[in-house]
């Protein structure tokens, strides 16, 4: 496990091309430069990524929600047992993961996030140890695959695969996705959004979900017995002990993704206990959840991109009368279509005093106006946050939003 | 309208509420209810039958699978084309505008029976598919403002003799033929490609539709000013494409 020093002349010569277009691209002010020195690198050499892969204990992250953050937390956790090299930064297709692993020469564990519509071709390349499936739902239909087809792609991608798969057993597509695998942990990780999975992934049948449960009536498609199960705020392991969750992340879905991360450091020796614990050093991913000091307010700062991710931001909010700051954008990476908006359910947000902004802040009006709730359009963030009394506020966003509010509040 | 409240049948959630489609039944309802009328939702699951007494009815669209599944269990159920048959209020939108007419091409690429309630038949595209803001004029009779709406489709949809066109595009495709029609309309049953959804972005329609169940020529005014600043805003970025 000595790293990159094994590595072919080739692919060495990869790495070095690689991190000098990097260190460019920074240079010009460009970002990161990660993406533009992966893609250097992958021309050079392209099975680099393979090559990197090799040496490493390779875990892969891939959802529609929430795959940065548990990228994150398996990180932390994994650091108990050697080092890590990870594409912390969220860079998930094929050039930002090679760069981010030609950072790590002495690692020992490879944790990497993948974008849904690539996880079957990494998995491909890097032969992983371990794959983290977490959910599966609509986002950005404009341009993306349809839900179920990117579950149909996972569940070929893996069919024999050798790495052990970690799913969620409440995610009717995860499971579909993942039943192909051979070696299937399955955790109960609870998913708020279920309006994807109506019908059979298997034979199209209407699906029954009575309580918890969930099961085809047609064809006899069911949830499988998970061996982990988040229980309020512990997780109990396949022993039946139950360890206590404490985060400094909010909300059940961060809870949801510290329970897989458990089961995923277990697979790896490192015991719930310890991971958990590592977990709790985890503050901010990428600027989300940040509590920024703006104006003379407390500004938290969510990140949600598709309804089920709204969904699951709404329920970990601070209760009325915390204002809430909304913000949409639909560039080309959040999507151009608005219309997802009507599939997000606004009146959970009552009582909260309501501050619109971004670019479509006029979809989001009309959506606020049907729902039957007060709000104010503002031009920009600071007009909103002077609106709101000193104290907390809690800022959600999606994706090109989010990165305008934290431009403007130096996040 | 039967009795005393407005029945409002959502078809199919389940399978046909992907691209936030059920907005139209959100504005259909608030417009219903800032009329002061009671009205009655209805969300119909595919394993649930139609009921055949309701005023409007909505369809929205979904995937290529659902949509195949969704024409299935309509054909087997019966209960819409009966509501239909009784002059039922049907407004459909892409794949369920499609599920409307004679026939679809569907996810296996194979010819799917409509309902027929449509004198159209839809084929798949074979360029590029259709994404994008559309600006388009509504059929004068109908006495509606301008159609502005997002559309994101493959499908080609042919209008027979009796179907006559929804509206003719300003800027966008449309029915996809090259002639400019954008969804079509008989009587009381409507299709569009439009998402945005429809209703929010054209709340003219959502009132025609109440004014087609009540039977009236007018409706009670309610403040629309956030609808209109959607509307200028949309139909301002459908002329100058990005």
């Amino acid at each position: 496990m000595s790293g990159n020093s094994e590595l072919t002349p080739r692919a060495k010569l990869a790495v070095t091309a690689g991190k000098a277009a990097a260190a460019v691209s920074r240079a010009a002010g460009r970002g990161s430069g990660s993406v533009i020195g992966g893609r250097v690198a992958l021309k050079l050499d392209p099975d680099l990524l393979g090559r990197l892969a090799q040496h490493l204990d390779v875990v892969l992250v891939s959802a529609t929600n929430g795959k940065t953050t548990t990228t994150r937390l398996i990180a932390e956790a994994l650091r108990a047992a050697g080092p890590v090299v990870s594409n912390a930064l969220g860079a998930n297709m094929p050039a930002g993961i090679t760069s981010a692993l030609s950072g790590g020469s002495d690692a020992r564990f490879g944790v990497i996030e993948v974008d849904e519509k690539y996880l079957a071709g990494v998995a491909k390349d890097v032969t992983p140890k371990a794959i983290a499936l977490l959910n599966l739902s609509r986002d950005q239909l404009d341009r993306a695959a349809e839900t179920r087809m990117l579950a149909e792609k996972w569940r070929e991608g893996l069919t024999g695969t050798k790495a052990v798969v970690i799913a969620n057993a409440d995610d009717p597509l995860v499971v579909w996705a993942a039943s192909s695998s051979p070696n299937v942990v399955w955790v109960a990780a609870g998913q708020e959004w279920k309006d994807d999975a109506w019908s059979c992934p298997s034979c199209g049948g209407v699906m029954q979900r009575p309580g918890d449960d969930w099961f085809c009536g047609e064809c006899g498609f069911r949830r499988p017995a998970p061996t982990w199960v988040l229980s309020g705020d512990h997780v109990l392991d396949p022993h039946g002990s139950a360890w206590p969750i404490r985060l400094q992340l909010p909300g059940r879905a961060n809870r949801a993704n510290a329970a897989t991360s458990a089961a995923v450091a277990a697979a790896f020796g490192v015991p719930p206990q310890v991971a958990l614990e590592r977990m709790y050093q985890v503050q901010a991913v990428a600027g989300r959840y940040d509590v920024v000091d703006f104006l003379g307010r407390d500004v938290r700062l969510l990140l949600a991109k598709n309804p089920a991710g709204w969904l699951e931001t709404f329920s970990l909010i601070d209760p009325p009368p915390t204002p809430v700051i909304l913000s949409v954008n639909a560039r080309g990476a959040d999507g151009t279509d608005t219309s997802w908006l009507w599939d997000v359910d606004y009146t959970r947000l009552a009582g909260h005093p309501i501050f619109v902004i971004g670019d479509r802040r006029l979809d989001l009006a009309v959506r606020l106006e049907v729902a039957g709730l007060d709000f104010r359009v503002c031009e920009t963030v600071d007009e909103a946050v002077q609106s709101a009394p000193p104290g907390r506020i809690e800022l959600i966003a999606n994706y090109t939003a989010f990165q305008d509010v934290r431009r403007r509040v130096g996040n | 309208m039967s009795d005393s409240s407005l029945r409002l049948v959502w078809v199919y959630p389940d399978l046909l509420s992907t691209y936030g489609d059920q907005g139209n039944a959100l504005v259909v309802e608030r417009r219903a209810r800032q009329r002061g009328l009671d009205v009655m939702r209805i969300d119909v699951r595919s394993d649930q039958p139609v009921p055949t007494s309701g005023d409007i009815y909505l369809i929205g669209g979904g995937e290529d699978r659902p949509q195949r599944l969704a024409a299935e269990r309509l054909r087997r159920d019966g209960g819409l084309s009966r509501a239909s048959s009784n002059g039922a209020i049907i407004f459909s939108v892409c794949a369920g505008y499609q599920i409307l007419g004679h026939e679809f091409i569907n996810d296996l690429g194979e010819r799917e029976p409509g309902l027929g309630l449509l004198d159209v038949v839809s084929t798949r595209g074979e360029g590029d598919r259709c994404v994008g803001d559309v600006l388009a004029d509504i059929d004068p009779q109908l006495g509606l403002p301008q159609l502005t709406g997002f559309e994101n489709h493959q499908g080609i949809t042919h209008l027979g003799p009796t179907a006559r066109p929804f509206a003719h595009t300003v800027f966008g495709r449309g029915n996809g033929t090259g002639d400019g029609t954008e969804g079509a309309y008989n009587g009381t049953v409507f299709g569009t490609y439009m998402h945005g959804p429809v209703m929010a972005r054209n709340p003219q329609i959502a009132d025609l539709l109440l004014k087609l169940a009540l039977d009236v020529n007018a409706l009670p005014p309610t403040d629309d000013r956030w609808y209109e600043a959607l509307r200028t805003e949309r139909i301002a970025a459908a002329t100058q494409p990005a």
